[in-house]
């Protein structure tokens, strides 16, 4: 019998198109070359498009359902549990014990994050005591459409961990996957699929970072960045506030991520807004 | 019968005496002394409602910079190793000196700033004392107030603020910044220098460590030269959105944190079913308090188409009543624009929303002085949401009236800006007043009120309105680690 190799696409809007400009990456997984879509610009700005077309639809459920969504999710990657662990050893050299860590870290984060959705807003907001006749409250909301580019020293859960406050919390998101190690991100796109996340919410592109890095930093669309960046790549995405004032947070691709850090309210630092409401006790 | 008299509503004067001394000349307040600037430059500061000179302000170089930033460096360690308990009795007594030299700090910013005493006195100078109060008591309580992480001091702070609340922005800026273990240098604006340096001997009289703040007066180049400085750590700006996007151009290649309070082109929401009394009220503190210049100022005015006619009534009724005049009259409703720039900036705002087709209507009908800067409150009837001055922020006294006809519109319209900091929203019915609150994209929104302000309520923007919060326990995350 023979055997059948995977294409693999970019996820955009919650279908799995080529890029569009028909370029691709050559990847050497397991004796297997594989062509991986090369993302253009103009993948990422419909992957933005998408983003912000879902985006306030998302943000509007109830956090309940989102929670449920993400729970959905981390059952999509249990049942892909040994794909996962050959997307990571596919292009590295991790072994087999390391890559199932980060698996387990991986699915563990998302079902984390699956409790944080109806969580964060207690833990955040504030019922403010002011020094005058009035009710003030501050909540959490959303950013909006948020970019994220994953590390290749961790290229899942460093996915994750930027991208699981996020959707938590009701931004859309675009990701860039590890540059290096992209074959999990996109066995991530396939879990997405197949999970109850609203096509559009999550969106995964695979590409040159030098190429899709100052597109994502200068895109008029993107309201906030997390990003596993250093150097260069780390200067141009915080330059990228100068545009229109993105929430830029940038971490070093060497960051454990399996650190309480990122499981803790800080890690919505970056992807979330406080709106504060006045209104009068005795009108 | 006695013949009827014709009645002389006026008022008479009613001056604010209260004395304040000004010395000629100001140095910088450096390593906990006051010195003079190494630059050797110095320029002068002015009373904006009489053009008259108050004092000679220090205008610090780049040697003066660094020596500012290393005394806050040198103070660093001793000040965020010191007990907490400790820290806060430092913040407290500032609290309440400020309370008890209230009256001259309030005379002081009113001669500055150009703005009424009244409110100097009513908002601006409470606001000042209770922010450190407040503060105070976070020193220690960090633990509490950013969950899952240890709260740990970032460094030196560069603080650049505004001219428009002075020592409130000061303020803001320096409590939040050594309740978390920070030190700091702070520039004041150049056109409102003296509440910042006389908080200085506060600072001094309460035995504060030296080098814990420091401030460093100058213009534009010398809020860069600190915001640049390698050895700051942590970069807070308040001002315009274009002076923000340099600092945030500035910051991007280095690890300083950075938060942003920034412009504002603020929606004020009236439905039919407003309290209408209150709205009008709320309408006028929303583009009068302060003259306008006030970053979250309501000067998009969105009103239900039904009742356009009869607020617009109402509204230019009661713009008859504000008094412009002397900011140390305690009868001014409206004083003096800050500075001549700001005054011909304004007035150009003006130029072009009648050029471009919108109705000025002005109410007042006294005398402006032939001295200082002035504006009459001015409101604009007829603006299409296209027009200059129903998109760029004015910071003055000029409001725009656009109209709606559903909350939905309403909405779409409030968010039809690249600002959010701020929103108000005027209705009977609570549950349209939150339905609209939860969809316009702003960091505060005020329901059936507006312009209110609070140490323990966060501030600050969505969108280009920057990012980061002032006050309460979001505003302190912005200072730790």
């Amino acid at each position: 019998m023979a055997t059948v190799t995977k294409t693999w696409k970019l996820f955009i809007g919650g279908a799995f198109p080529r890029t569009e400009s028909g370029r691709t990456i050559k990847a050497v997984a397991g004796g297997t070359v594989h062509h991986l879509c090369k993302a253009s610009r103009k993948d990422l700005r419909d992957a933005v498009e998408s983003a912000r077309a879902a985006q306030p639809k998302w943000a509007a459920s109830t956090a309940y359902l989102r929670g449920q969504i993400l729970y959905r999710l981390a059952e999509m990657l249990e049942a892909r549990r040994s794909e996962f662990i050959d997307a990571i050893r596919a292009t590295s050299r991790v072994t087999p014990r390391k890559a199932k860590a980060e698996v387990e870290a991986s699915i563990e984060h998302v079902v984390s994050f699956a409790g944080w959705t109806d969580k964060i807003a207690i833990v955040l907001g504030s019922q403010n005591p002011v020094a005058g006749p009035f009710y003030t409250f501050t909540g959490i909301e959303a950013t909006g459409v948020v970019g994220a580019l994953a590390p290749d020293e961790s290229p899942l859960l460093g996915a994750l961990a930027l991208v699981c406050p996020a959707l938590a919390v009701g931004n859309a998101v675009v990701l860039v996957a590890s540059e290096r190690h992209p074959i999990p991100a996109l066995v991530l796109s396939e879990a997405l699929a197949t999970s109850d996340v609203p096509g559009g919410v999550c969106n995964i592109l695979t590409g040159d970072h030098a190429e899709l890095v100052p597109s994502m930093a200068t895109h008029r669309d993107i309201d906030a960045i997390v990003a596993a960046a250093k150097g260069k790549h780390a200067a141009a995405l915080k330059a990228g506030a100068a545009e229109n004032m993105k929430r830029v947070t940038v971490v070093d691709p060497a960051t454990d991520f399996t650190d309480a850090r990122w499981r803790s309210p800080t890690a919505f630092r970056g992807v979330t807004e406080a709106k504060t409401i006045w209104m009068p006790s005795m009108a | 019968m006695q013949p009827t008299q014709a009645i002389d509503w006026s008022y008479a004067p009613a001056p604010e005496t209260f004395p304040v001394e000004l010395q000629p000349e100001h140095g910088l307040f450096i390593g906990g002394a006051f010195v003079a600037p190494r630059s050797r430059k110095h320029f002068a500061t002015i009373d904006p409602a009489n053009e008259k000179p108050l004092s000679r302000i220090a205008e610090a170089g780049k040697s003066d910079v660094d020596a500012a930033v290393k005394a806050a460096q040198k103070a660093f360690k001793g000040w965020s190793r010191l007990r907490p308990a400790v820290r806060a009795g430092y913040l407290f007594r500032i609290a309440r000196r400020i309370q008890e030299r209230a009256r001259e700090l309030a005379v002081l910013e009113s001669m500055d700033n150009g703005k009424p005493i009244k409110e100097t006195r009513d908002v601006d100078l409470p606001l000042v004392a209770q922010h450190f109060f407040h503060h105070a008591g976070w020193c220690d309580k960090l633990a509490h107030a950013v969950p899952g992480v240890e709260p740990r001091p970032l460094g030196v702070c560069a603080q650049v603020i505004p001219w428009n609340f002075p020592l409130l922005m000061a303020a803001w800026k320096i409590a939040p910044a050594l309740a978390c273990g920070n030190t700091v240098v702070l520039k004041p604006a150049e056109t409102t220098p003296l509440t910042a340096l006389r908080l200085a001997e506060i600072l001094q009289e309460v035995d504060l460590p030296p080098g814990v703040v420091n401030i460093v007066t100058g213009a534009g180049e010398t809020g860069r030269l600190l915001v640049e400085h390698p050895n700051v750590q942590k970069v807070a700006f308040t001002g315009s959105t274009e002076v923000g996007k340099r600092i945030a151009r500035s910051c991007a290649g280095t690890d300083k944190r950075l938060t942003l309070e920034l412009g504002g082109k603020s929606p004020n929401i009236i439905f039919a079913d407003a309290p209408m009394d209150q709205a009008i009220e709320g309408i006028v503190n929303g583009i009068w308090f302060n003259q306008g210049q006030v970053c979250c100022a309501g000067s998009r005015l969105l009103v239900e188409e039904s009742v356009v006619d009869e607020v617009i009534g109402r509204l230019t009724h009661r713009m008859r009543s504000l008094r412009v005049g002397h900011p140390l009259d305690k009868n001014t409703d409206v004083g003096a624009i800050n500075s001549r720039a700001q005054l011909e900036r304004v007035n150009s705002f003006i130029a072009c929303g009648v050029r471009e087709g919108a109705d000025r209507i002005v109410c007042f009908d006294g005398a402006l002085p032939d001295t200082g800067y002035w504006i009459a409150p001015t409101l604009f009837r007829g603006v299409q949401p296209a027009h200059t001055i129903a998109r760029e922020e004015i910071f003055g006294p000029v409001l725009t009236v656009l109209t709606f006809r559903t909350p939905d519109e309403a909405i779409a319209r409030a968010n039809d800006t690249n600002y959010g900091l701020s929103a108000g929203v005027w209705t009977s019915r609570a549950s349209k007043a939150y339905e609209v609150a939860a969809g316009v994209k702003a960091g505060v929104v005020w329901l059936n009120t507006f312009n209110q302000f609070d140490a323990t309520s966060p501030f600050g923007g969505f969108k280009e309105s920057g990012f980061g919060r002032e006050g309460g326990r979001a505003g302190l995350a912005a200072y730790l680690a």
